[in-house]
């Protein structure tokens, strides 16, 4: 017991420091930069030099690798100069780095050199937790930029509506919804497709102006050809492993995608009971034995079988069966979409 | 004692082997029985028939330069270790071209203490064509004293490039009778156990000893085999697929697993890793190698593992088909005949000859790379008999 109550305490203790969004990034001795999303942290980054860059154009800008980082590195760049100009010191894949990295950083960060930032990408993982420790700690002074990942559409949303509202344009929540759905997959991109609006068209971008620019793109993946098709919506199910096959699905994942799904499906048909109880009896989780049971309306037994059948013929024929993997799975999707009843 | 002594049943391929041994020592020059030794062999026969067992008979009888063999070279071929002896054989799923190069350089040196120099290749089928025609040139005139050994399943196996540079011996399938005899013989099996498990591996040496000398895989087989004959719903083939799978993949982890982590730490300690140590980046190169060729070891006895249940399979249908259309032969699976006769009057015999089909089809679609859970569901969505039609 003591040890479950003391545990959070102790993380929660070890932080002292400012921990920020990725926009609200300020020059301290010290600016860690954490988190998996590569491009909210680069973008962070680049907001600080921009910011350095202004207060004094005489910034001297260094780059060190951690992962290659040789002895005394860090100190020779940190030493003050003759004419003592601010340095940055980004330092990238803090996550890979040396052991002699971890000993220097800790040393140097005990006397911060003046009017140097040091700025520390650290990609997520286990290594080098002895000085994320130390400088969450409060060691030299330093600041956090938390960059986690984007993942609920609504932080997308907002993403995006930050990146119109720190140009000052006015945008439609409904072009601003259909723009992140678009891009739902990546970041960069979804900033980009911004920036391109913006230099693009003129006064308020409206949902007709996100259609003339990015009108019939959407992100699929293989699960959404599959739920289109399993729901017997041909037609959308066909659009959408086009628009898959043309933006670099490989057929195979396509195919293992599907049969997962109507796998589930197999495995619940023919049960009755709740979903919690099934869930425990079949080792799935009530969500998916849930879904199963949504997605098995209007199939029959043969229909699944004949599917089932289909995934391995189409299986074997995107390995090299057959000549067209395309036809293969527009075969399969067919099939699947007329619940086997074709 | 010769080195003939343990094959089973294969008493003409002996022969002509022996001949040719006999021939091969007698006098280096000519002769009119000189006809009978020639310098590349194919053996040919069903897995399990000894193959292999019988290349290395011929290769210690051609080594020691006496039809019998002697005992210091039939240790040396055993444990592998003849200095005259290359073996070329694969736990992967095919053969390395480089492999094979390696074992076309070496073919041209003379033999250092035997009379022959003999390369063997089991898997010959598992070379595809590419690989194959590495080897062409050596297998057409290869040096004096040097005889290359091949063993494939079946003559079709190889290309006709192959085929034509060789001379081919078959092999019989060995009676029940034989194979349970061998392992009374050797393993010191019951008769009644034997007799069984000779029967339901289907005069597979090995399968058969397995069987004899593992309780535990005689109950999983039929465990397996009832589970087929249970198949009512879809869901239930999923989950028979799903366990196939499981029984499979722990087989082969069995096997593996072990095996694994001793190369592992030998290759570490040759390096001069100390246990513990983190891998230096140099280094990790070579364990990398290692563990793909680890991994192609673990999906070939993963797809062993589930080609074996597939052989179970089908021989059960043949028997279902067998009681369907009156047949006279033999049944394989006598243990579950009531299971089995059951099963014969729930279903027809056009339904049992396309589960039939549905199992060859899954076996070529998993050697093909299909994935083999979804191969074994879309065949069991034939095993699927209804008990409509019984009532």
């Amino acid at each position: 017991m003591a040890a479950r109550t003391s545990a959070p305490a102790k993380a929660r203790s070890t932080v002292s420091i400012p921990q920020l969004g990725w926009n609200q990034v300020r020059p301290a001795p010290v600016v860690l930069v954490s988190g998996t999303e590569t491009f909210l942290a680069e973008r962070s980054i680049r907001d600080l030099r921009d910011f350095l860059k202004t207060e004094d154009p005489s910034l001297e800008i260094v780059d060190i690798a951690a992962d290659s980082y040789a002895p005394g590195e860090l100190l020779t760049m940190a030493s003050p100069s003759l004419f003592a100009e601010p340095r940055l010191l980004r330092v990238s894949n803090v996550e890979k780095c040396t052991d002699d990295f971890i000993t220097e950083t800790l040393a140097y960060l005990q006397e911060p050199a003046d009017s140097t930032f040091l700025v520390l990408r650290h990609n997520g993982g286990v290594r080098g937790k002895k000085l994320l420790d130390a400088i969450r700690g409060g060691l030299g002074g330093g600041i956090e930029i938390v960059c986690a990942e984007l993942k609920k559409d609504a932080e997308k949303y907002e993403f995006a509506a930050g990146e119109f509202a720190a140009k000052g344009r006015r945008v439609a929540p409904s072009a601003l919804r259909s723009l992140v759905s678009a891009f739902s997959d990546d970041l960069a991109e979804l900033s980009a497709a911004c920036q391109q609006l913006m230099s693009d068209a003129s006064a308020e971008i409206t949902e007709a102006t996100v259609d003339r620019y990015y009108g019939g793109r959407m992100e699929v993946n293989a699960f959404k050809v599959a739920d289109a098709a399993i729901a017997g919506r041909h037609g959308e199910a066909l659009t959408n492993l086009r628009q898959a096959i043309s933006s670099g699905e490989d057929p195979v994942p396509i195919v293992a995608a599907f049969a997962m799904k109507i796998r589930t499906m197999a495995k619940v048909f023919g049960t009755r009971g709740g979903s919690g109880q099934l869930a425990s009896k079949l080792g799935m989780a009530p969500w998916q034995v849930e879904r199963a049971q949504r997605d098995l309306q209007g199939w029959t037994e043969d229909g699944l079988a004949r599917c089932i059948t289909m995934l391995a013929e189409t299986d074997a024929a995107v390995k090299g069966a057959e000549r067209d993997p395309v036809f293969a799975l527009e075969r399969m999707v067919g099939v699947i979409a007329a619940r086997g009843r074709a | 004692m010769t080195v003939w002594d343990e094959l089973t049943g294969q008493a003409d391929a002996i022969a002509v082997f022996r001949a040719a041994a006999a021939a091969a020592s007698a006098t280096p020059t000519e002769g009119a029985a000189e006809q009978a030794m020639s310098h590349a062999w194919l053996i040919t026969g069903p897995p399990g028939s000894g193959r292999s067992n019988l290349a290395y008979a011929f290769a210690t009888a051609l080594i020691s330069g006496h039809p019998d063999g002697d005992d210091a070279t039939v240790a040396q071929v055993a444990a592998r270790s003849h200095p005259d002896l290359t073996v070329l054989s694969t736990e992967g799923v095919s053969i390395k071209v480089d492999d094979v190069r390696a074992i076309v350089r070496s073919s041209s040196y003379s033999p250092s203490v035997g009379r022959h120099r003999v390369l063997v290749i089991e898997d010959a089928d598992r070379m595809p064509e590419r690989t194959s025609n590495v080897l062409l040139k050596a297998l057409e005139e290869p040096p004096e004293r040097t005889v290359w050994i091949l063993c494939a399943p079946s003559e079709a196996d190889l290309i006709p490039t192959i085929r034509s540079r060789v001379r081919s011996v078959r092999l019989r399938v060995p009676s029940i009778d034989d194979v349970a005899a061998l392992l009374v013989a050797r393993d010191g099996v019951s008769p009644e156990v034997a007799e069984r498990a000779a029967r339901e591996a289907q005069s597979h040496i090995g399968m058969a000893r397995r069987l004899a000398t593992s309780s535990e895989a005689r109950e999983r087989r039929e465990a397996t085999l009832v589970s087929a004959l249970g198949i009512r719903t879809v869901s239930d083939a999923v989950a028979a697929a799903a366990r196939m799978i499981e029984i499979a993949g722990d087989d082969a982890k069995a096997i593996t697993l072990e095996r694994d982590a001793d190369e592992r730490e030998k290759a570490l300690r040759s390096l001069g890793v100390a246990p513990g140590q983190t891998l230096p980046p140099a280094l990790r190169g070579q364990i990398k190698a290692l563990e793909d060729d680890q991994k192609r070891r673990a999906t070939r006895s993963l797809r062993d593992g589930i080609d074996r249940i597939l052989v179970d399979f089908s021989s059960l249908h043949r028997d279902v088909l067998m009681l369907q259309l009156n047949g006279d032969s033999a049944i394989i699976n006598r243990e579950l005949l009531s299971r089995i006769e059951r099963a014969a009057s729930v279903g027809s015999a056009a339904e049992t000859l396309r589960s039939l089909d549905a199992i060859a089809v899954a076996r070529k679609r998993i050697e093909a790379n299909v994935a083999p859970l979804l191969a074994l569901e879309a065949m069991l969505m034939t095993f699927r008999r209804s008990e409509r039609a019984a009532a």
